[in-house]
């Protein structure tokens, strides 16, 4: 893609950028206890009726618990309340403690909107964070502009929105598809396609950027089929049929849920082994958490494209995933979301102590450009587009459930939520 | 339509779709056997019976864990042993439900509706405490997973073999414990005349009760099965509940063939569907066929006739 002239961070700026962030790392590890509250007083650093008091400030968790969104949900309310505890232990946000209200969206979007509404009226948090899916990000987005709320989206989405009030931690799908397109091209000399996903936006949406960049951006790649099946579809014998006789390069699957279990059980049932690359099987909907249902030997060998896996080696991610199966337990798994998830927390320390405020109106115009280097991902950089600057990595399955990376971009990857040329 | 593929591909094009609509029929009628007694033979809407059958792939899933820890070598049989205790304890959480709930609603039947309906709730949540909100991976013995290729083509699924061999002992099993038995003939009794059956001194309330349970372990079986091909986790049951009633209803609530023949039907017309339309379209082209039917034939395929 850089070739084509998407724009990157160059390499010599990320760089310095990366030596200034670190510097900054240790700074914060050796100042004792982070900021006083006495030098903020209250008044003055919560001027619009939040719930902040001397030494502390309150922030909500809205995520599913209950309901079939819980089993993705769970792994981002388990790092926000990381990331809330590490905080606190370094002593809060400009001297307070964080405090949170946990809400449950219950998979039902018009309770998403309630609830939402029920923690910036009721409860008056200072911001948010939740959301999972994009539809319940939809139900609550007039809410939160309506009462100007500030929230924390950890989710790789479809793209096509920017919100004042949404600080999109995960990638848009510019940012998930096209490099690992490029990727199997270049690497494995992938030209045929077959694009398969779950009838809803994300799934549709993604696959129409894939196919434009196939057929605009990619010489002599063609799409051979593309094909969606109802949510929770269980029997995928005739697709995998005609995937058979397409005899197409790469399966670009983006089944998600319980159907996802399904479709990798019955395409090795069916012969199709991933991990003999005939065809290959790519994958944006499938992190270390839906393996553990999958079942490693089902998928081993199917490449995923994503920001984040658990096993990446840098410093920040080893003490992240030490931190995280401590606090949840040694079978954990941590899949691209949950990492999105933990940097909510963190990037509205940064934004609200670079503003000296709470007021949300001056986090919003602090957050824009704030750096997190001890991000478990790496380096990474608010957009003014209210999206993060941050690579996209390929990982390939292996039969213990986790991914071992096999590429990463140079740069940062830039948010582009409306890309030109893909609608 | 055909004008991309060879002759030779279009041979293994029927070969292999007939063989996929052939392992959907078998799902469908596992899902549907355990409904197809419950529904059909006692009128009771069981809206849990998703949850009756995620509970025989939760037993499946705690008995590999042991085998696998305790008895790795015979680890290639657990499957078998899985699926006899999945059938106990589904056909047991049934007996104990109709105690409880289902025989005080026997005479209000659209309250069954809702009762099960709160049921399959409850046990959703009580699968998400103790099992926990994701997906748990069963792990399925080698034997079971993989493929018989017959020509270049043509590949045989072996856990798709598996279903269709289960379907078809099960649906005997059900036949002559239906058509054959002494139970099976009390419960037909019942059936047609509550009154009289009991009157004749068939134990009604036993019977019920008995016949609840089979439904139900019949339906951990099932779900047992389903580990091979699909997901385990709280709401999965969910994913099955829609085509198990629409099987049974389109196929005549009150017959067994019934079941078997609309289970056989829709399945053939999905797959074929589904091979040369889009998965959705093939989807709602289905439903739209079932429910044009059913408006002609409320009663479904196969009817009994029954003194009301």
């Amino acid at each position: 893609m850089s070739d084509k002239g998407k724009t990157n961070v160059s390499q010599g700026m990320s760089r310095r950028a990366m030596l200034a962030g670190g510097a900054a790392l240790t700074g914060t590890l050796f100042m004792p206890k982070g900021l006083k509250a006495a030098d903020y007083p209250t008044s003055a650093v919560n001027t619009t009726g939040l719930a902040v008091t001397d030494d502390t400030v309150t922030c909500g968790i809205l995520h599913s618990i209950t309901g079939t969104m819980a089993i993705s949900e769970t792994g981002s309310v388990q790092a926000e309340k990381l990331a809330i505890e590490q905080i606190n232990a370094q002593g809060g946000i400009l001297g307070r403690k964080i405090e949170y209200v946990q809400e449950d969206g219950a998979s039902d979007w018009p309770t998403f909107a309630e609830k939402a509404k029920k923690l910036l009226v009721n409860d008056k948090v200072a911001s948010v964070m939740g959301c999972w899916t994009s539809a319940s990000r939809k139900a609550v987005l007039p809410v939160f502009e309506q009462y100007n709320g500030f929230l924390y989206y950890p989710t790789f989405y479809e793209g096509l929105e920017e919100s004042p009030n949404v600080i999109y931690t995960g990638q848009e799908a510019t940012q998930q598809i096209i490099a690992g397109l490029d990727w199997v091209n270049k690497e494995k000399g992938a030209k045929t396609f077959y694009l398969l996903g779950s009838d809803y936006i994300w799934p549709r949406t993604s696959n129409k950027i894939a196919r434009k960049h196939i057929e605009n951006f990619m010489d002599g790649c063609k799409v051979v089929g593309e094909e969606y099946y109802p949510l929770g579809h269980t029997q995928f014998n005739s697709v995998i049929n005609k995937i058979r006789l397409k005899k197409p390069d790469v399966i670009y699957a983006i089944v998600v849920g319980g159907s996802n279990v399904a479709f990798y059980k019955q395409l090795t049932a069916a012969g199709i082994d991933p991990a003999a690359e005939k065809p290959l099987v790519l994958t944006i909907s499938v992190t270390e958490d839906e393996i553990r249902g999958i079942g490693g030997e089902n998928i081993a060998g199917s490449y995923a494209c994503m920001k984040y896996f658990q096993s990446l080696q840098n410093e920040n991610n080893l003490e992240f995933v030490k931190a995280f199966k401590e606090m949840w337990g040694e079978d954990i798994v941590i899949g691209d979301v949950t990492q999105a998830a933990y940097l909510g927390p963190w990037l509205w320390k940064a934004a609200v102590e670079k503003a000296g405020s709470f007021d949300v109106d001056k986090v919003r115009a602090a957050q824009v450009g704030i750096e997190l280097p001890s991000a478990p991902e790496g380096y990474v950089k608010v957009h003014e587009n209210h999206h993060l600057w941050s690579k996209t990595r390929v990982g390939k399955a292996q039969a213990d459930g986790q991914y071992e990376v096999v590429f990463e971009t140079a740069d940062l990857v830039e948010p582009d939520p409306f890309p030109e040329g893909y609608q | 339509m055909f004008a991309d593929y060879s002759t030779a591909e279009l041979g293994a094009i029927f070969a292999m779709q007939g063989f996929a609509g052939l392992i959907l029929f078998s799902v469908f009628v596992l899902m549907a056997l355990g409904l197809a007694i419950i529904f059909g033979q006692m009128g009771v809407i069981n809206m849990a019976h998703g949850e009756f059958m995620i509970l025989g792939a939760y037993v499946t899933y705690i008995v590999s864990n042991i085998f696998s820890a305790y008895m790795p070598g015979l680890f290639g049989a657990y499957f078998f042993v899985a699926m006899f205790l999945a059938f106990i304890a589904s056909g047991a959480l049934g007996l104990l439900v109709e105690w409880a709930m289902i025989r005080h609603l026997y005479k209000r039947p659209l309250d069954t509706l809702l009762a099960t309906w709160g049921l399959s709730l409850i046990l959703q949540q009580i699968y998400r405490s103790v099992f926990g909100a994701r997906e748990v991976g069963v792990s399925i013995p080698d034997w079971m997973m993989g493929s018989l290729p017959l020509t270049d083509l043509i590949e045989i699924p072996i856990n798709g073999i598996f279903v269709m061999v289960l379907a078809v002992s099960i649906s005997l099993a059900v036949y002559i414990m239906m058509f054959r038995s002494t139970w099976g003939r009390q419960v037909r009794a019942i059936n047609q005349n509550r009154v009289m059956a009991g009157a004749v001194g068939i134990n009604t309330e036993w019977t019920d009760r008995l016949t609840f349970g089979i439904g139900c372990g019949v339906a951990g079986v099932a779900g047992s099965a389903f580990t091979m091909i699909g997901s385990t986790g709280p709401t999965a049951g969910q994913l099955y509940i829609v085509d198990t009633f629409l099987v049974v209803v389109f196929g005549g609530a009150a017959s067994l063939l019934g079941t078997i023949a609309s289970a056989f039907s829709i399945s053939q017309a999905q797959s074929i569907m589904e091979f040369f339309l889009s998965g959705s379209m093939a989807k709602v082209i289905t439903l739209l066929v079932v429910v044009g039917i059913l408006m002609i034939r409320p009663q479904g395929l196969f009817a009994l006739k029954l003194r009301k």
